[in-house]
């Protein structure tokens, strides 16, 4: 019965990991940039959410109707502003530029919230389960967030393959000179790209802050989470990203159930796995 | 005479420190029709990308209907009406048929054509529509690219090479249509190394040779023999 629950608990811990790489997967697949920072993008998005819980009063998961279009607000700034500048030919810039961003983000969070870890508080939510036999027990809360992760993940998929914007995104990824003879201005859609990743981050954060405690310096971790889910799904498919990070979850689950301190190195020889037998991932995007 | 359409004045173009154009000047005027033609690496290309803005330029380089527009970017200067089937079809890999259409309708201009207009244009492409572009043969890709330039309702249209790879019928079939898309208040730019398919369709010519404008003229009275000098440089 152990197994069984720390299998069901993998599979919802997977949503989550699973939303920490989509924003991830989003803005490769568009403007081929690896952020390196989006990690801490997450951290910083679990302290707005904890400060606007806590100044403005608001239930955690109610400050997600700010966290989110502020996120997005930042995406898009921060594409304009810097990250649009450092794309070409070479892919070194964006690495390291996003590295540089890393840093400052980190040690500007230090700097305002110290590196005490925190945590937010959902309240009577945090401890409503209900109970499956026996003592498989599921949480109301992490029930809740994996349903909202597998609906970001539709929503995404719906946004990318339905879209007019995930059309632009889609001819803008294929061929940057001929998607702007058609009238896209390039830099205003990678913008809206990266404001749609850290909108997604912004929930990622949210949940994160709710679910354990978080600290400064605990963005790099969520980024391998992150990449992880997305090389064990598969580039450029947004529901192998979902089966990554429930593949990521267990793994993880199943190796704490071993021995509590097994619990990451257990999702890295998941991960390691697959690399090795799928080097492409296990559901890699049909390509043309 | 008509003020003109499009005029390229002393148009210079660099890939990094290699000069591929050397101060071209020429103009189209409203509905006209012009040839360039020239052989390989006479940098034809190079002035479709500088005109369409996918080379940036002087701002007087390029003028518009009045307007200087050599500054502009890419997408601007195609929100102005004026567009592009580019070398080699390139159409979006990822993008169905119809998908590819619609994109190219995108900027929203005004005008006759719409998806049920090219559908009726080359009526194989509503029967493959939901299927990627890839999987199209490349005459069937070529009108998609000819479709998703449409889609923009442009009033001037530029054809980088469209019979470059194609069989000799389905060129000869496009050229048949080309004449009810174009002229009247649309002008076109064909580029085009089949100097007799070109001339077929032009009011006048250019030919361009390493750079520089060897020779201009009315398609009717220039000769084959000052055509091929300029041509090959003889
Ligand atoms: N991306 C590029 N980088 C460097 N040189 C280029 C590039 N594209 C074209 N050229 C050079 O510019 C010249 C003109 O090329 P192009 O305009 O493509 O010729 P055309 O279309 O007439 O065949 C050629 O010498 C070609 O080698
Ligand atoms: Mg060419």
């Amino acid at each position: 019965m152990d197994w069984i629950n720390s299998i069901v608990q993998g599979v919802l811990l997977g949503g989550l990991y699973a939303l920490f790489a989509a924003g991830l997967s989003l803005i490769f697949g568009v403007m081929r940039l690896v952020n390196i920072a989006h990690g801490d993008f997450i951290v910083l998005a679990a302290y707005l959410g904890l400060t606007v819980a806590t100044t403005v009063g608001l239930h955690p998961l109610v400050a997600l109707v700010i966290v989110v279009p502020v996120m997005g607000l930042i995406g898009y700034v921060l594409q304009r502003g810097v990250l649009n500048h450092t794309l070409g030919d070479d892919i070194l810039p964006p690495l390291l530029v996003t590295f540089g961003l890393s840093v400052i983000l980190q040690n500007g969070l230090l700097e305002i919230y110290s590196a005490d870890p925190q945590k937010m508080n959902a309240g009577a939510l945090e401890t409503a389960s209900m109970n499956l036999g026996g003592n498989l027990n599921i949480g109301w809360l992490p029930l809740l967030m994996f349903a909202v992760s597998v609906a970001t993940i539709a929503g995404l998929q719906w946004l990318f393959y339905r879209s007019a914007l995930g059309r632009a995104f889609r001819a803008t990824s294929d061929n940057q000179d001929i998607a702007q003879l058609m009238g896209l201005n390039k830099a205003h859609v990678f913008g809206l790209a990266m404001a749609l990743s850290l909108a997604v981050v912004g929930i990622a954060g949210l949940f994160l802050g709710i679910r354990t405690s978080f600290d400064p310096s605990a963005g790099p971790g969520r980024l391998i989470f992150g990449f992880e889910a997305v090389i064990i799904g598969g580039l450029g498919n947004l529901w192998g990203t979902l089966a990554g990070g429930i593949i990521l979850g267990i793994s993880q689950n199943i190796g704490a159930q071993l021995n509590p301190g097994w619990q990451l190195l257990a999702g890295h020889l998941a991960f390691l796995l697959v690399l090795a037998f799928r080097p492409r991932g296990l559901f890699p995007r049909i390509d043309g | 005479m008509a003020d003109p359409f499009l005029t390229v004045n002393d148009l210079t173009a660099y890939y990094g420190d290699f000069q591929a154009l050397f101060g071209i000047t020429l103009h189209v005027d409203a509905g006209e029709v012009v040839a360039v033609i020239g052989a390989n690496g006479a940098g034809k290309s190079t002035l479709m990308r500088s005109i369409t803005g996918l080379l940036s330029n002087g701002p007087d380089m390029v003028c518009w209907k009045g307007r200087n527009i050599g500054h502009l970017r890419a997408d601007q200067i195609a929100q102005l009406g004026i567009a592009m089937v580019p070398e080699g079809r390139q159409l979006f890999p990822s993008l169905s048929v119809e998908e590819n259409l619609i994109i190219g309708g995108q900027a929203g201009r005004k005008g006759p054509w719409n998806l049920e207009e090219i559908f009726k244009l080359f009526p194989i492409l509503e029967e493959r529509r939901k299927v990627p572009s890839t999987a199209l043969s490349g005459g069937q890709q070529q009108m998609v690219a000819i479709g998703r330039a449409l889609m923009s309702n442009p009033d001037i249209l530029l054809f980088d090479e469209i019979s470059l790879g194609l069989a000799p019928i389905i060129v000869k079939s496009i050229y048949e249509i080309l004449p009810s898309i174009i002229g009247g208040g649309t002008s076109a730019i064909i580029v085009e190394q089949d100097i007799a398919k070109a001339l077929s369709v032009s009011d006048r010519i250019y030919c361009l040779q390493e750079g520089r404008i060897a020779l201009e003229g009315p398609a009717a009275t220039v000769t084959r023999e000052a055509i091929s000098a300029a041509y090959f440089g003889i």
